[in-house]
């Protein structure tokens, strides 16, 4: 531990405190919906207004600005998620479980966005609305790993069993990803060839790549004002019989 | 009493228990059979359509045989508590753990093997692709029970976890059916499969040496 500098962990150890990262939230989130609305607004009317149209796809390239970020979150979310869970299981520590349970929505939501949005480019780009495409096809099984998060954690009704119960299955499933991630796209270029016609990169333009970055700065804020405010449920549902709920919901009274 | 025969005393109560109540045994292989017959049916009996869909079918029902199997890995365990004391005993939990899947691969994978060439005829895959057909299973289905012993794990506690086991296990059994169906499809057009049969036998060890450890976690959360 003695690398790691004083200030550090006593920063770990209060926001460890169920009240104090209650109240430190709740002072967050103007500022950090501040931030998201700046972020999103610059990003959207870079990307949507000035940068140029693609000179082969027209405007039906600008849906990258919201599939690639949402494409990027679901897997970041997944590896948040699953570290969160190691944390909570070898330190025990509350918050960070809760923060696991947390992730998984808002990763599905993501993951889901990034399947329907792709599949609305490959309509007009492909003729058709689902290709077996690896990428597709590695997401909509990451989709399924999160469902299964979630399935299990509703399942289980003793809440820091469960939550155990969920850093298990994340973890096993990080592990799992690469190799299912690889063993599609094998799939991928033995069955079907390199037919489906790929996006060239031809080094994607300034104009085109800063909103791209500034959507994805957005939605990593949202990720963290969403997952925020889902954990801060979580905590006073767990936390309902504690003190400091009761004094901050009913007065001081007791 | 020694590591080694504890591991194998687990192994030989599991076979004992397993024979005394054949029935159990008999369904997964009765589901495997069923689930093949209803594909002609279902599609039609063209010989080339059969022919061509044979290896991707044979392993998507055993798949769903090995997971319908699943569920009977710890139960009778955690409900007569011989599961608690086998976890309070001083040796480790995973391999304790690893002895069990080993027993009910052997009860369950095993017999598999025993009718895939029965199937194999039905849907008229070539001859030559049997030997990769049992190959595949022979090195799939272990990682099929290993795998599923985590979701059993997570889930033995609950009373009603049957679809949430197949909903927390299939998607990691993907990367199983890609390779071995693919090389069972490459062996019924006279490829060599060498690459897939070592990317599964690689899959085997990897599970054989990282599954027990999440799966002895999961059962000790499950118990608590």
């Amino acid at each position: 531990m003695f690398l790691i500098p004083d200030s550090f962990v006593r920063f770990f150890h209060r926001m460890a405190s169920p009240p104090h990262f209650y109240a430190l939230t709740e002072r967050l989130m103007p500022w950090l919906t501040a931030i998201f609305i700046l972020l999103v607004g610059s990003g959207l009317y870079g990307g949507l207004y000035l940068a140029p149209p693609d000179y082969q796809q027209g405007d039906s390239y600008r849906i990258i600005y919201i599939h690639v970020p949402s494409a990027w979150m679901s897997l970041f979310i997944y590896t948040v998620m699953a570290a969160a869970g190691a944390v909570g299981l070898v330190w025990r520590i509350k918050l960070a479980e809760v923060v696991a349970i947390s992730s998984a929505p808002v990763g599905a939501g993501f993951t889901f966005i990034a399947l329907v949005t792709g599949s609305l480019w490959g309509k007009p780009m492909w003729g058709t609305w689902w290709v077996w495409d690896a990428r597709l096809t590695s997401e909509l099984i990451l989709l399924f790993l999160y469902l299964g998060v979630i399935g299990l954690y509703g399942a289980i009704d003793d809440k820091r069993v469960a939550s155990k119960a969920v850093a298990i299955l994340a973890l096993v499933g990080v592990v799992n990803i690469p190799i299912i991630h690889y063993s599609v796209e094998w799939w991928n270029t033995l069955h079907q060839g390199p037919t489906v016609s790929k996006m060239d990169k031809p080094s994607i333009h300034v104009s085109m790549l800063v909103p791209l970055l500034l959507m994805a700065l957005a939605f990593k804020v949202y990720y963290l004002i969403a997952m925020l405010q889902r954990a801060r449920v979580e905590v006073l549902q767990r936390e309902r019989s504690a003190q400091w709920v009761r004094n901050k919901f009913f007065g001081t009274a007791s | 009493m020694t590591l080694t025969r504890a591991f194998l005393a687990i192994i030989r109560r599991d076979l004992v228990l397993a024979f005394r109540r054949r029935a159990e045994m008999i369904n997964p292989l009765l589901f495997f059979i069923l689930v093949i017959t209803l594909f002609p049916l279902g599609i039609g009996a063209q010989p080339n359509l059969l022919q061509a869909i044979a290896p991707g079918v044979i392993w998507v029902a055993a798949l769903l045989a090995a997971m319908l199997s699943l569920d009977g890995m710890f139960r009778s365990d955690f409900d007569d508590g011989s599961l608690e004391q086998m976890l309070l005993s001083p040796h480790p939990a995973s391999l304790l753990v690893l002895a069990k899947v080993i027993a009910h691969w052997l009860v369950t994978g095993l017999p598999l093997l025993l009718v895939a060439p029965l199937l194999a005829v039905f849907l008229g895959l070539p001859s030559h692709a049997l030997g990769v057909l049992l190959l595949t299973l022979l090195l799939g289905t272990p990682v099929l029970s290993l795998i599923g012993a985590i979701g059993v794990a997570l889930t033995v506690g609950l009373r009603r976890g049957g679809m949430i086991l197949s909903l927390l296990v299939l998607p990691l059994y993907v990367p199983v059916l890609i390779f071995a169906g693919n090389a069972v499809q490459m062996a019924a057009s006279g490829l060599p499969v060498d690459a897939q049969i070592s990317i599964l036998t690689s899959m085997l060890l990897l599970a054989l040496v990282l599954a027990p450890w999440p799966t002895a976690a999961a059962l000790k959360m499950s118990i608590h």
